[in-house]
């Protein structure tokens, strides 16, 4: 699927420029904890969080995930925000919940990239 | 200064498409005197309108600064020229349809102010002056993106030329065994620049021609071990990185506390971390077991009150070798020789 029909599904707010919107992403992992995505998410995954600090980033750009969604409406401080340009790491923002995102995203085609534990 | 190297088949690759951000930056970082074209082929206002056809016909440019005893009165553009035409009127002088008030841009100035005129004016070109306000250039939307075109195939040429010198450090350094060490000072309590040692190791290792895998699992290897020195050391820590062609060893140190029981340690989900950075999304008690899955071989080693040691290794099957570009089996005949 690509970037710009996630954006779409989950009406969110892009808050990075300029990376490509037609960028290919393989599959979602919702998760707060940043070892969980480190550990659990398979390479190019969509991640949707509630976490919105720095850190964020960091791990997204360790464990080579596509782009960032921040559930309800969370954002990030402008410092986090120039990181993920820097690492040209796409954040959107969303209104909706973890459930609801999920569950928009999965049943649009968008498969999981969490491996069980 | 204009004139760059930028053919008309140029294509933008994938790669290029990634540095689009990088050209919000140049607009900022990029001079209007850099990406001018310079000098400009000018005019006089005594000048009929048919020599004007024929300029712009001959240097193939839409419009030119109108020049006076060295100032600049006026600018006509092909606009100008195509009323005159349609007036039949060719033989009037350049004063008679030139337009009068002109803006002009400073070449100091950077392209984005360029950029901002272009679009509240729609005109298509301005004249460039210097700070005394003599005439030294014209600039036009063209000229902007061929500068910021030739400034991000620069970009991505020393991206590239990183990349193959870094490949080829290995085979251009001659001893009996060369490695290549980082070293990083890691604070205590500094969430702020948490990942940044691990980012740089990461991309170093891309550089010297890691596959995406080996990269991936030593950046998260590293990043788990990165944090733990913020999250739970006294005085911060070293994170050091040695880097072969056959191997990858990463390793912290710091002074303090120590690690009490490490089996407990290593337990998934037990955590001495703080609520505080629980809210960060760490302190889950997954990291050690993380590194352990990421890495070959892990040591760690504690003493409470001395210090904790944590290595990690990462051992490079002969196909994923760094710093060498030879096929596999080049490479066993080369290391064969070396080893006589
Ligand atoms: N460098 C260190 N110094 C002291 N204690 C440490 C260090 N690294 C890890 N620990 C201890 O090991 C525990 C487990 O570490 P880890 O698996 O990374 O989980 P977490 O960091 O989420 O607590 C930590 O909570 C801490 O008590
Ligand atoms: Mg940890």
């Amino acid at each position: 699927m690509e970037l710009k029909q996630i954006i779409q599904l989950v009406e969110g707010e892009v808050l990075t420029s300029g990376f490509d919107i037609n960028r290919p992403v393989r599959g979602g992992c919702g998760a707060d904890l940043m070892s969980d995505v480190l550990a659990y998410i398979g390479p190019g995954a969509l991640l949707l969080t509630g976490l919105c600090s720095a850190q964020v980033v960091r791990t997204a750009q360790m464990a080579d995930v596509a782009a960032i969604v921040f559930v309800r409406g969370k954002r990030p401080s402008l410092d986090t925000i120039a990181l993920a340009n820097q690492e040209r790491i796409p954040l959107i923002t969303s209104a909706h919940g973890m459930f609801e995102l999920c569950g928009r995203l999965h049943q649009a085609g968008l498969h999981s990239l969490e491996t069980p534990a | 200064m204009n004139e760059g190297p930028i053919r008309a088949d140029r294509v933008i690759t994938d790669g290029a498409a990634g540095l689009i951000t990088r050209v919000e930056e140049l607009a900022y970082e990029l001079k209007i005197g850099e990406v001018m074209t310079s000098p400009a082929k000018t005019v006089t206002p005594d000048m009929r309108m048919s020599d004007v056809l024929a300029l712009f016909r001959d240097a193939k440019v839409s419009g030119a600064p109108v020049m006076a005893n060295g100032e600049l009165v006026g600018i006509v553009s092909i606009a100008d020229l195509i009323r005159a035409l349609q007036e039949n009127n060719t033989a009037a002088a350049v004063s008679e349809y030139m337009t009068m008030q002109v803006t002009t841009l400073e070449a100091g100035s950077p392209v984005i102010e360029a950029l901002k005129l272009f679009t509240a004016t729609r005109v298509g070109r301005l004249p460039v002056v210097d700070q005394a306000g003599h005439l030294v250039g014209i600039i036009t939307k063209g000229d902007i993106t061929r500068g910021v075109l030739r400034a991000l195939e620069y970009d991505y040429q020393e991206e590239e030329v990183r990349k193959y010198r870094a490949r080829h450090l290995f085979e251009d350094i001659v001893s009996d065994r060369t490695s290549l060490t980082l070293r990083y000072k890691i604070k205590q309590g500094d969430f702020a620049h948490g990942g940044n040692a691990s980012s740089h190791i990461k991309r170093a290792l891309v550089r010297l021609g890691a596959s995406p895998q080996i990269a991936r699992r030593c950046g998260i290897a590293i990043y788990e071990a990165e944090m733990n020195l913020i999250i739970h050391t006294t005085n911060g820590g070293a994170v050091r990185v040695e880097i072969e062609p056959h191997q990858i060893v990463m390793e912290t140190i710091d002074d303090g506390p120590g690690i009490e029981d490490i089996d407990l340690a290593m337990t998934p989900g037990y955590s001495t971390a703080p609520d505080s950075v629980r809210e960060l999304g760490f302190g889950a008690g997954m990291g050690l077991k993380n590194i352990q899955r990421c890495v070959d071989d892990m040591y760690l080693d504690s003493t409470v009150g001395r210090g904790t040691r944590l290595e990690m290794r990462i051992f490079l099957k002969p196909d994923e070798q760094l710093g060498d570009s030879s096929s596999p089996a080049d490479r066993a005949g080369r290391n064969g020789g070396a080893s006589q």
